[in-house]
């Protein structure tokens, strides 16, 4: 048996991403002519206001009309320049899925979503607000790559490689503040996840907004005598299938975390890789398949135990499960 | 799960006969007290919440306040009855006014607001209606309400009901293409128990809507599409009353009620950043002095 979860929660400096996103997005537009911005009447929200200020003719904004919005990056991407389409998560993915899918997917152009606000970010704004089947949804489309930053540095990352990938990506840009995850002097490379902790009990692979808290459980599980290692997988497609097949072979159970329903998302992809090339029990965190009640951000994310405290439980289960 | 309140019930019953029996100046003065009271509660609610879209809702709370006290047949302690007529709201942003109306005719009591979006609340952010006695459907994303609508319309004639549909919706929220499928849907199919009322404050999220992605002419846009058109001052509150009695054409009804977003407080009126600005404590009481001096 392994003791009882101890210590404490690291806090200090957090970051809402989307700053790193619009600094890093006016960055690229300066230095390259074909960058413009589409948007749907989320100028603040999408915290595009300096953009507008320096780029008035390259930011284009549709109103309120995300299917609108889809096409016409598609047909900016045709024309010669690289659209950067902005808009809160829920509308971008939800409303313009298939414009998505067949505009910009199956035609292949080169275009980048940036979920604004994605996850539960909007808190009491309730459901039709909150982002959870994205991950689900856009990783079911062929083609299309999906990355969900942990931190401000990896949004800049993310944002740089996507300018250069000519292809279609969605970026999730997070609006609920996360602490810095990624160690200075760490780039952000698509398809590899980054190592946060080492530990060869058990495996924590999160996104987003768990990372920070998958970092603070393996703190609290060391307390226990529980060495967990700790996975950024920013890249939720493709995913980086190596750094899995070690964790499924080394360690002796996954735990997978991150701000979206259950179904279909980041820890799906982890089981569908794991069942079929190194099976090893797993715990998926998230949401579990059912609308948020009414609550903040932070009241959701400990509602439905994604905490560090409830990463480590699920993580302590398959230590004890083993050691039974 | 909220329950009926009485007191507010008897209040509401009392206003809608004096709507119905009182003599024009009268009537407006009732409406006016009414509405006035609701803006008032939606101040308190958002500031006690901390969060919430003050302009949009006092843009339309004169619209909810006719609606509930003079022209839709619902009934608080049954609000399920199969042949109540709908009522959508569209703009779901502006769940505090719509809430407020409703604890306001005794769907549940006003006491119940001052939960509006705190954790476990039944007020969410947006409108449930597995939660809400009153709500039809549950709205948030802009652009749903009109095809919703077109249903429940399509619906209560097949079920040979007398019952009619009412749909608000933002002028912003009319860039989505959803609504013009609705309309044309509508237009077609010559729904005469569909009545959409625009609340055209002119204002969206960000910026002006002509500014934005122009809507005008919207008159004649749906006229095209097949609707009786009539446009009215959507603070008056015997216009818009008018406006609902006229009679129907065979066709589906539009109203657009022209009005101004943050109505009523002078430093929120047809200011862009009072769409979900929160008042601190001294403008929360600068706005209910003015609101009730
Ligand atoms: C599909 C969708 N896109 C974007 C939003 C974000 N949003 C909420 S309110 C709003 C502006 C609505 O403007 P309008 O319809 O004019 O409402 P009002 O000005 O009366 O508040 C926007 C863009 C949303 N709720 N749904």
């Amino acid at each position: 048996m392994t003791g009882p979860l101890t210590g404490a929660v690291a806090t200090g400096e957090t970051f809402d991403c989307r700053v790193a996103f619009a600094e890093e997005l006016c960055a690229l537009a300066r230095a390259d002519e074909r960058v413009v911005a589409v948007c749907n009447d989320s100028v603040g929200s999408s915290n595009l206001g300096g953009f507008a200020a320096e780029f008035p003719d390259r930011l284009i904004n549709v109103g309120i009309a995300e299917q609108d919005m889809v096409g016409v990056a598609a047909g900016l991407a045709g024309g010669g320049f690289v659209p950067f389409v902005c808009g809160a998560a829920p509308f971008l993915t939800g409303r313009a899925l298939e414009q998505i899918k067949a505009d910009l997917a199956y035609s292949n152009v080169h275009a980048v979503l940036c979920g604004m606000s994605p996850g539960m970010a909007y808190g009491a704004l309730g459901p039709t607000h909150h982002s959870i089947e994205d991950l689900a949804w856009l990783r079911a489309i062929a083609g299309l790559t999906v990355v969900v930053p942990a931190d401000p540095v990896q949004t800049r990352g993310a944002l740089r490689w996507a300018l250069g990938h000519r292809g279609p990506v969605y970026l999730r840009i997070g609006r609920h503040k996360v602490p810095a995850v990624t160690p200075p002097g760490r780039d952000f490379l698509v398809g590899r996840a980054d190592t946060l902790v080492e530990g060869d009990d058990v495996t924590i692979v999160a996104a987003g907004t768990l990372v920070s808290r998958a970092v603070e459980a393996a703190a609290l599980l060391s307390g226990s005598g529980v060495r967990a290692r700790v996975l950024n997988m920013a890249t939720v497609k493709p995913l980086d299938e190596a750094a899995l097949f070690a964790a499924a072979t080394h360690t002796h159970g996954i735990v997978t975390a991150e701000e979206a329903t259950v179904h279909g998302g980041l820890g799906a992809a982890v089981a569908e890789f794991v069942v079929q090339h190194a099976p090893v029990p797993m715990r998926l965190l998230g949401v579990p398949g059912v609308f948020a009640p009414t609550g903040d951000t932070d009241f959701l994310l400990e509602h439905f135990g994604l905490t560090a405290r409830g990463i480590a439980t699920a993580a302590l289960g398959l230590a004890d499960a083993r050691r039974a | 799960m909220l329950q009926v309140d009485r007191e507010e019930l008897g209040r509401w019953r009392a206003l809608r006969r004096l709507v119905e029996t009182a003599d024009p100046p009268t009537r407006a003065a009732a409406l006016r007290a009414a509405a006035d009271r609701s803006r008032t509660v939606v101040i308190r609610t958002i500031r006690t919440a901390g969060m919430g879209h003050v302009g949009g809702d006092l843009s339309v709370i004169d619209i909810l306040t006719c609606l509930y006290a003079a022209v839709l047949r619902v009934d608080p302690e049954r609000a399920g009855w199969p042949d109540r007529d709908r009522f959508i709201l569209s703009k779901g942003h502006c769940a505090a006014a719509l809430y407020t109306t409703l604890a306001h005719s005794g769907f549940f009591p006003p006491a119940a607001l001052s939960t509006f979006m705190a954790p476990l609340s039944p007020l969410n952010g947006h409108p449930d209606r597995n939660k809400v006695p009153g709500v039809e459907t549950n709205t948030g994303p802009l652009g749903h309400g009109l095809p919703v609508g077109v249903g429940a319309a399509i619906a209560g004639r097949l079920a040979g009901s007398s019952r009619r549909v009412y749909v608000v919706l933002g002028d912003g929220e009319l860039q989505e293409g959803s609504n013009w499928e609705a309309a044309m849907a509508a237009g077609h199919r010559d729904l005469d128990n569909l009545t959409a009322v625009v609340d055209r404050n002119r204002l969206q999220q960000g910026a002006r809507t002509e500014a934005t992605n122009r809507l005008e002419p919207l008159a004649g846009k749906w006229r095209s599409f097949g609707w009786q058109v009539s446009e009215v001052d959507g603070h008056d509150h015997l216009a818009l009353l008018a406006a609902f009695a006229e009679p129907g054409a065979g066709r589906p009804r539009c109203v657009i009620a022209n009005t101004v977003k943050g109505k009523g407080v002078s430093f929120m009126e047809d200011r862009v950043e009072w769409h979900h600005k929160v008042p601190s404590a001294e403008q929360a009481e600068a706005a209910l002095l003015e609101l009730a001096p």
